[in-house]
């Protein structure tokens, strides 16, 4: 990441994983001088009681998003698609699980 | 909670100003969104005026939480044993960490923290009234944490339902870590009334002090308050303030007759007709002019933040170096 000119400590988006086995989930951010610092701090704001066991940050200006206004475009097409959805299928009930 | 970093704006690049006249279109899909109970995320559109109101109450609200660290800060270093001075400070330290949380859902929207920060520090930004009164024993620290977190979680609880996504989801980790202030607060009383006549005088001496200033807490009479139907219609606010504070009320009364203390309202009665507890009148000139800086510690509140911020600025300003030297450490080793 460039940092040309850092009035402030940058903007840090915070991951932290339950447990093992489970995936890092998105919690929150924070400002931070330095990744190891973000590491820190994290630790102290997100994981007070035992939130986690692992943790990730990453600045937040290097995340690219999908654009509110292309929602329709993007996820709309998957709408009608229900045959991609087991319950599409209708089978016979002796059939039992399947 | 708050992936919105592409919405803050960068000085250098100033973002294109929303114009204030909505596009019908969007309003109408806002509106849709809002009257079937969805959320707003921090990059869809939202009226200007959605936008102020919101970062009005969540950058009042994280001042408030992190001036709601200084009164009870005071009794760390004063705190009976060990094991309260421990509870003492994770609960102060939770205060910060709220305050932290609400701070990022305001940038959300597209403030700065340092902004946020030098308008608390400069006088301009408000913060709940009831910070601005003293601590003056340790019955204190039990009666904050029993009734002003009592009434700080009547107030939070409808806000986990918020229609804006950044702040509702802030405002559920909150809550979840609220209830342990409050618990503490009261058996800490517990413990008191078993004690000694000097140490139930002393809560009840807190108690008497504290109670009409929690009830103030909530707000003015719907009828009076300022802000209060738009924020209902925009889902900012889920409760109005009067139906909140009997709530409290309701709640409270028989947590005050397991304790052993009174309550100092001699108008304080079950009416039945209601089903509600009845209450007397709120002394709403002295919330006002505590609002508007006057109270009796507004002053000391501010210079004391103000000094632990400058107090930091050297770290501040160390961490920033130390960044930029690994940086170009980093930058030289790689050509």
């Amino acid at each position: 990441m460039s940092t040309p000119a850092l009035k402030d400590w940058p903007l840090w988006e915070v991951f932290v994983r339950s447990k093992q086995g489970l995936e890092h989930k998105h919690c929150g951010s924070l400002h931070a001088a330095d990744a190891a610092q973000a590491l820190r701090l994290a630790r102290d704001v997100y994981t007070r009681r035992q939130e986690g066991v692992s943790i990730w940050v990453v600045p937040s200006a290097a995340i690219t998003a999908s654009n509110p206004d292309d929602k329709a475009e993007l996820f709309d097409p998957a709408a009608d698609k229900i045959y991609r959805h087991p319950s599409f299928y209708d089978l016979p009930d002796d059939l039992g699980n399947m | 909670m708050y992936t919105q970093a592409m919405d803050i704006p960068d000085p250098a690049q100033p973002a294109p100003a929303t114009p204030d006249l909505a596009d019908p279109a969007q309003l109408a899909r806002f509106e849709a969104v809002l009257s079937g109970g969805g959320r707003i995320e921090a990059q869809d559109w939202m009226p200007a005026a959605y936008r102020k109101t919101l970062l009005r109450q969540i950058s009042q609200h994280a001042h408030s939480e992190i001036v709601g660290m200084l009164p009870e800060g005071n009794w760390i270093s004063r705190a009976p044993s060990l094991k309260r001075k421990a509870i003492l400070i994770a609960k102060v330290q939770d205060e910060g960490g709220h305050g932290l949380y609400l701070y990022g859902a305001a940038e959300t929207l597209g403030a700065r923290r340092a902004d946020l920060i030098d308008a608390l520090l400069a006088g301009r930004a408000k913060y709940s009234s009831i910070f601005n009164y003293p601590t003056l024993g340790w019955a204190d620290v039990g009666v904050i944490g029993w009734l002003v977190d009592g009434a700080a979680i009547m107030n939070q609880i409808p806000l986990c339902r918020c229609s804006y996504g950044p702040y509702a989801r802030a405002m559920i980790r909150i809550c979840k870590e609220e209830s342990f202030h409050q618990r503490q607060g009261y058996e800490a009383l517990l413990v008191m009334m078993r004690g000694t006549g000097a140490q139930r005088r002393m809560v009840q001496d807190a108690v008497d002090r504290w109670w009409w200033k929690c009830l103030a807490m909530f707000g003015p009479p719907d009828a009076d308050s300022e802000h209060g139907a738009q924020s209902m219609r925009w889902g900012i606010k889920r409760m109005g303030n009067d139906e909140l504070r009997q709530k409290f009320i309701d709640a409270t009364v028989p947590q005050a007759q397991i304790l052993g203390v009174t309550l100092p309202d001699p108008q304080l009665k079950w009416n039945d007709e209601r089903g509600h507890y009845d209450h007397g009148p709120i002394d709403w000139e002295e919330f006002r002019s505590t609002l508007a800086g006057d109270g009796p510690c507004n002053r000391e509140r501010i210079a004391t933040r103000a000094e632990a911020h400058e107090n930091g600025r050297w770290v501040r300003e160390a961490a920033l170096a130390h960044a930029r030297k690994q940086q170009q450490r980093a930058q030289g080793a790689g050509t």
